[in-house]
């Protein structure tokens, strides 16, 4: 057993940036790895192109992350723990062997796979959203399942370097070497609920470290354009004192821990995961140097009985159109835009909306106080059940330039096919994990 | 004196489905009880009733110092079906940060 392990997070979504990783790779003086790439919608699109080609299925930047990656993982000893597989982790780690074997390197490569319970599923199980069964959202294109840190331990007690999984509770990907390396246990709810904060801080990257916290003037942070990922150090205890690689740009502190550790957290005294229902609100922070922080004090109690399995559906199309106006009485030339394509438009969509950027697009309101802009652009978005039809929208729009208001520029028009998401829940004991070793 | 949320405190945007979560952060710790006792879930509710259609709950983390409130129905849909451009609600956080409050 170890006394400490540092593990790093390289990504904390599947669009990432790929050189706050390899940076940490080759400098972090990391033990571990971690690339969370999988959003719950990342799942279902990647299971859509895997019915088209069933070599395919994986994360789109697993291969240009690998192939920079790979050569400083071996030679600095630093082992890998990614979800990247995503619908296709057996997939992803054939890919991962003929990039090593391009590269003259030799490497076990492991991937846990289990999370798929497409075909256990019935279709008439509650959605948790709805209240009804999944089957009234849509024609169902995949279900995963969370699974937990003890899906990843078998594939932690073998010598794989590069360990992929598809479906995994992104904090678990994290509790999964502590667990493995620290000598804890399963059952210790103190010490999940402790591993489950540092992995909450740790999954989304950046944003631990100044990434979505910058506010000029009020919320400096320096060098941005070299944003440094963070790495952790974890103590036997629990004790976590989070850093990032000197040089990087960003920042770390209190109160960038702060903002992450309730992102995206529902009641702070229960936040399931697989491993332990956490509870955040005895976590203390301190500030123990430039860019560091150490937490304590997070605390559990035992795991759910049951699994939550993200479903993804066939929802429709959206179809978009945009048109820009400025100068004088901009926002009420955009406006009479507006009204005229709900006029040429509402018969034929149920589902309508109208909004103008730079005023009241994103908020819904401007709550009232802001002056008028100088420009505007009207953006128009309507739901369709074919692409065909969704592509009326943007015609509407892009129409406007002769049959529109004054002085409309700048005209686009976009289709977007949607994949709806729905969760249920499963018992737990019908999701078997398992792993496939690989070898080149 | 009025001021805006702005000025006091900060908060980052989390999206579950259709629940929208925001973190209220005092820049300076004293300035936590003014929030428990202006920042409630129903002055939230209200401010922010062209965007939330459901409760807000609000929790308390005085160990940070900090609020968290959960907001439901919140981001018309959520984020893979929303018509809205931030489906994923992430800008909100500075709707909240709009709301004025009494500091001595």
């Amino acid at each position: 057993m170890k006394e400490r392990i540092r593990i790093g997070c390289g990504a904390g979504f599947s669009g990432d940036r790929l050189e706050p990783g390899l940076i940490l790779a080759q400098h972090g003086k990391l033990d571990y790895l971690v690339l969370e790439c999988l959003a719950e919608r990342t799942i279902a699109l990647a299971q859509k192109r895997k019915r088209q080609n069933p070599d395919t299925g994986y994360d789109p930047l697993l291969e240009r992350r690998i192939e920079m990656l790979l050569p400083v993982l071996l030679n600095n000893h630093v082992r890998l723990i990614t979800n990247m597989g995503a619908a296709n982790p057996l997939a992803a780690v054939q890919k991962v062997v003929e990039i090593a074997q391009r590269l003259n390197l030799s490497l076990t490569v492991a991937a846990i796979t289990g999370d798929d319970v497409f075909h256990q599923l019935t279709g008439n199980e509650t959605a948790l959203e709805t209240g009804k069964p999944l089957h009234t959202s849509g024609a169902i294109l995949s279900a995963n399942a969370y699974m937990g840190a003890d899906a990843i331990l078998p594939a932690l007690a073998t010598d794989a370097q590069v360990i992929i999984t598809g479906r995994v509770a992104d904090p678990s990907l994290f509790v999964a070497p502590l667990v493995h390396e620290l000598g804890w246990s399963l059952d210790n709810w103190e010490q999940l609920g402790q591993g489950t904060v540092i992995g909450h801080l740790m999954e989304c990257a950046g944003q631990l470290t100044g990434g979505y916290f910058a506010d000029p003037g009020r919320k400096e942070v320096a060098d941005m354009a070299h944003l440094g990922h963070p790495f952790v150090d974890v103590l036997a205890n629990g004790t976590a004192v989070f850093g990032k690689v000197e040089g990087t740009g960003g920042m770390l502190s209190v109160a960038t821990a702060k903002e992450q550790l309730l992102y995206e957290v529902m009641d702070p005294s229960r936040y399931f995961t697989p491993d332990v229902v956490a509870d955040f609100t005895q976590v203390r922070l301190q500030e123990t140097g430039p860019n560091q922080v150490q937490a304590t004090g997070g605390r559990g109690q035992a795991r759910p009985d049951t699994l939550k399995v993200s479903v993804g559906y066939e929802a429709d199309f959206i179809g978009e159109g945009e048109i820009s106006y400025a100068g004088a009485n901009a926002l009420g030339r955009a406006k009479l835009a507006g009204a005229i394509i709900q006029g040429r438009l509402q018969d034929r969509f149920a589902d309508l909306r109208i909004d103008y950027i730079g005023s009241t697009s994103v908020h819904r309101t401007s709550f009232g106080h802001y002056p008028e802009p100088y420009e505007i652009r009207l953006r128009v978005a309507g739901r369709a059940s074919t692409a065909q039809q969704a592509a009326l929208v943007g015609e509407e729009v892009e129409a406007l330039y002769t049959n529109g208001p004054a002085a409309g520029g700048g005209a686009r028009k976009y289709i977007h096919e949607v994949v709806g998401i729905v969760s249920t829940l499963i018992d737990r004991n019908q999701v078997v994990p398992n792993v496939t070793l690989l070898s080149a | 004196m009025k001021t805006k949320l702005y000025d006091i405190a900060h908060s980052r945007a989390g999206d579950k489905g259709n629940t929208l979560t925001l973190s209220l952060i005092p820049f300076k710790p004293e300035h936590f009880e003014l929030l428990r006792n202006q920042v409630t879930a129903n002055a939230v509710k209200e401010h922010l009733k062209d965007i939330v259609a459901g409760d807000v709950t609000r929790y308390e983390l005085p160990n940070l110092p900090a609020l968290q409130f959960v907001c439901q129905q919140a981001l018309t849909g959520g984020v893979t079906t929303s018509l809205t451009m931030d489906t994923h609600g992430k800008s909100l956080s500075y709707a909240l940060l709009e709301m004025e409050v009494d500091v001595q």
